[in-house]
């Protein structure tokens, strides 16, 4: 096993080094580069830059050289120093922006995951269990208008009930008065009551989702012999549909993890948006579209690690699980 | 004459519906039947007889829409049938006073829980034990249905052990709390012949040592008549006749049973045909015939873990107009023997002639697409599993006719006229065509898959198990068919099989393999009445024989063999 764990670690290298130059490659795919787009802005707000200093901030952004060796200082920086590079945007070195926004996002997202998990599985196996029960109505019900509302309109459609009937300041993680604040049990409470509106609306398409899958997969378990050979030693039906059925049916959600860490990043970035919340997928959305290349490539480079290390942590996972993936190896 | 053995459980006039929205469904019709202590019941009947509806009803394990409408279960002073289906007082009930074997052991086991897990969890909901208590016991358990180092085996997972030890671990777990009355549904249709003697042997020999109650359900007369002491015949949901084992197969009354006797009988025979007339020359020959496997690759290369020589240096003749069977048991190779003459398997080595009468010899391993193609037109494959062989959304005439439309034989007006023959051909209405396969039950089915074999005119027909999915009395009707029709069109057959009546019935020649090798070719009837290898007359001498008075199992040979050096997994 450990040696399986090893080798797997080794093989992330050559895949990693591909997907960083590919991610270099497409950012620099569009014409022009950030210079191009900064000109324009700011020859939009009416005045001009001069040629002299485009050349000066050309060579010292060192957008005039050649591909592999813009590729090559920023990957080594990275490598070798944790230097992301600096944000032509911002003005910023990318990994100050970078942690900021990453320590938001995944609090936010893991809050959202626990509640997707604490809701799907169970109604799921209520949904399996109970099937064209009233109950199981209900929730495939709940279950497609869930995964049919844009998460935007359900964002709006929060923000505004909380605001109208409970007056509540929302957007934003905090309000304005502890923004700057020093952490406070005051600031904690308001911090949740900001907090609950993206955690809900981030959950409940992906629960509707998942919910499906759930009721799904243990269906199909269900009606398996060995649930029958459990049910004739006399075991009760809650414990033998929770030891058995159960086990195998969360199979698929272990190989889910995988996908569940990068979309968490760059996933939610439109609710993000709506509800103006400092994550990281607005930053990476403004830093394509100004074709701020460094924070970009970051970001994107982040999200190919972490889609590897899920993968990674769902099959160790899926091995200890299931004893029929051990025994392949 | 001894007094009866006291009766343990006792079923009187049980029925059981399936309620559906089409309506009521009555699978079990009035039975009635008694067990008793140290005796077995064999219920015997076809697929969709009831019988395994029966079985479950007296646990309460019948699935809903089913239940139990009227009729009782009693077990001493308790009714079962009166039990609610979830309640404690059944749960109390199964696997403590009535436990139950099942058919297939592998998906019958839990695949995540270690074989003792799952043991031991009857024991410590029945009997209370502690952790330490019951794997002691779990381990003691094992030990007496024969497993190999329990100690090891009570850690094992269920895909590590071979089909055998699935079956005795799930009798090791039935017998866990000692019950009253045993249940055992089709206990060994899913194992090789001599795993079967093995197993029945061990239930048989458990049952009298405890003096369990013993309720065996199966389709097979040969199993009946080897182990039961009376015998309940269903038919539709009804038992249309029961008694004593003997009495019921020496003097059946009832017209079904006198059936179903009759067709299983009748596979203990050759069937009456004429002898090859002339000894022709050979229409295929296998020349050291060989597939070797690599095994555990994994996706980057690297080097095997093993090689499995799943067909080791086969060399065969099947002369034109004659019928060679091919018998072994799972894993013998013999199906991947039937797929490397049309290189539907690519074989590892050796050769495959075809050689047409009138026309040039084919050498298969040479031929390109092309070559393949027009070989298909003349050799062909009838399928093992006519549900899953036939595509649900094709209606028979586009099944029957696609090889035809394939390979551009005649206009669609030809095809049709085609078609209808070919149904006639295999004994269906002409007028079906246009209906899909799920309207067809499974004999019809494999009617079907006949006539799209036969569509092209084919030479040679590869059959693997053609008749294994199906009911005994269907079965001798298809074998009847094929007889018919290899006389009438000249074809010549390869007919694997694992099961030695039909070979007898069908075959003119057998060759027997076993790990990938033929131990013995010959005469089907000297194989099948005085075989020379060991490892046949194990073989022949494990199978079940529907007679009482002539058991054959008891007296069987045993082979045993080691160091193959075949197949080095881990």
């Amino acid at each position: 096993m450990l040696l399986y764990i090893l080798k797997r670690l080794l093989y992330m290298v050559p895949t990693l080094f591909g997907m960083s130059l590919v991610s270099f490659l497409i950012i620099q795919l569009p014409p022009g580069d950030f210079l191009t787009s900064l000109t324009s802005a700011i020859a939009d707000s009416g005045q001009s830059l001069d040629q002299a200093s485009i050349d000066r901030l050309t060579a010292l952004y060192g957008l005039d050289q050649p591909f592999y060796v813009q590729y090559w200082n920023w990957i080594s920086n990275i490598i070798f120093r944790g230097d992301f590079g600096w944000s032509f945007d911002w003005g910023q070195p990318v990994s100050r922006l970078l942690w900021d926004r990453m320590g938001v996002t995944i609090f936010v997202s893991a809050l959202s995951l626990v509640l997707i998990w604490a809701l799907a599985i169970p109604i799921g196996i209520y949904s399996a269990v109970r099937r064209y029960s009233i109950g199981d109505y209900v929730f495939t019900f709940l279950g497609f208008v869930g995964l049919a509302v844009p998460t935007f309109i359900l964002a709006l459609g929060l923000m505004y009930i909380s605001f109208t009937w409970f007056g509540l300041n929302v957007g934003g993680l905090f309000s304005p008065e502890y923004e700057q604040a020093p952490w406070s049990l005051a600031k904690f409470i308001d911090l949740l009551q900001h907090l609950w509106i993206p955690v809900v609306v981030i959950a409940i398409s992906s629960t509707a989702a998942l919910i499906r899958v759930m009721r799904a997969n243990l269906s199909d378990e269900l009606s398996k012999p060995y649930v029958v050979t459990a049910r004739a030693k006399g075991l009760s039906e809650f414990t033998l549909i929770m030891r058995y059925p159960v086990r195998l049916a969360l199979n698929p959600f272990v190989s889910t993890i995988g996908w569940v860490l990068p979309s968490l990043i760059s996933g939610v970035t439109i609710t993000a948006i709506v509800l103006n919340l400092p994550m990281a997928g607005p930053l990476l959305l403004r830093a394509l579209v100004s074709q701020d290349m460094y924070l970009a490539g970051a970001f994107i480079l982040i999200m190919s690690v972490l889609t590897l290390i899920g993968m990674l942590l769902s099959d160790i996972l899926l091995a200890v699980l299931d004893p029929r993936v051990r025994y392949q190896r | 004459m001894t007094a009866e053995p006291d009766i343990v459980l006792s079923v009187r006039d049980l029925t059981v519906d399936f309620t559906q929205r089409q309506g009521s469904f009555r699978a079990v019709d009035g039975v009635s039947f008694d067990l008793r202590a140290g005796r077995t019941l064999g219920i015997v009947g076809e697929s969709g007889s009831g019988k395994s509806v029966t079985a479950r009803a007296l646990m309460q394990l019948v699935d809903p829409p089913g239940r139990i409408t009227s009729g009782s279960i009693r077990l001493g002073e308790i009714d079962i049938a009166q039990l609610p289906r979830r309640g404690e007082a059944i749960r109390a009930i199964r696997g403590a006073d009535i436990s139950m074997i099942f058919q297939e052991p592998m998906s019958s086991l839990s695949p995540v829980h270690t074989i003792g897990a799952q043991v031991m969890e009857v024991l410590e909901l029945h009997l209370k034990l502690d952790r330490k208590a019951a794997r002691a016991r779990t381990i003691e358990l094992l030990g007496q249905v024969e497993i190999p180092n329990p100690e090891q085996a009570i850690d094992r997972y269920a895909y590590e052990f071979s089909g055998g030890m699935r079956q005795r671990a799930m009798i090791a777990m039935a017998l866990a709390c000692n019950p009253r009355v045993l249940i055992a549904d089709e206990p060994t249709t899913a194992l090789d012949v001599t795993t079967q003697a093995e197993v029945l042997d061990l239930i048989g020999r458990i049952q009298r040592e405890r003096g369990m109650a013993m309720l065996l359900i199966t389709h097979d007369m040969g199993v009946v008549a080897e182990t039961v002491d009376d015998v309940a015949v269903m038919y539709r949901g009804q038992v249309v006749e029961a008694g004593p084992v003997d009495q019921v197969f020496h003097g059946a009354t009832h017209p079904y049973t006198q059936r179903l006797l009759a067709a299983t009988l009748k596979l203990e025979q050759p069937a009456a045909r004429p002898a090859l007339s002339v000894v022709s020359s050979p229409i295929l020959s296998l020349r050291n015939l060989g597939k070797t496997y690599q095994l555990g690759i994994g996706a980057f290369g690297g080097k095997a873990k093993g090689t499995l020589r799943a067909v080791d240096a086969v060399s065969l003749e099947l002369a034109a107009g004659e019928t060679l069977g091919i018998v072994g048991e799972s894993g013998s190779g013999k199906t991947t023997l039937g797929r490397l003459i049309l290189r539907t398997v690519e074989p590892t080595d050796g050769e495959v002639v075809y050689s047409p009468p009138g026309a040039a010899p084919v050498v298969v391993r040479t031929l390109d697409k092309a070559g393949l193609r027009n070989l298909y037109s003349e050799i062909r494959f009838i399928f093992q599993d006519p549900f899953a062989s036939l595509n649900p959304r094709m209606t028979v005439r586009q099944i029957v006719g696609e090889p035809l439309l394939i390979n551009r034989r005649g206009s669609a007006a030809e095809i049709n006229a085609r078609v209808s023959q070919l149904l006639e051909l295999v004994g269906l209405d002409a007028e079906m065509m246009d209906r899909y396969p799920h309207a067809f039950s499974g004999g019809q089915r494999q009617r079907i898959g006949i006539a799209r074999a036969l569509a092209l005119d084919p030479k040679v027909l590869i059959a693997d198990e053609p008749t294994s999915a199906l009911d005994v009395s269907i079965r001798s009707q298809i074998l009847d068919l094929l007889i018919e029709l290899r006389q009438r069109l000249g074809l010549s057959f390869i007919f694997i099989s694992h099961d030695i009546g039909v070979i007898r019935y069908f075959c003119d020649r057998v060759a027997v393999m076993r790990r990938g090798r033929v131990v013995e070719v010959g005469d089907a009837q000297t194989i099948c009445t005085s075989p020379s290898h060991p490892y046949t007359q194990a073989l022949i001498s494990a199978v079940p024989y529907p007679d009482p008075r002539r058991p054959r199992m008891q007296q069987r040979a045993r082979y045993t063999e080691t160091s193959l050096g075949v197949a080095t997994l881990r």
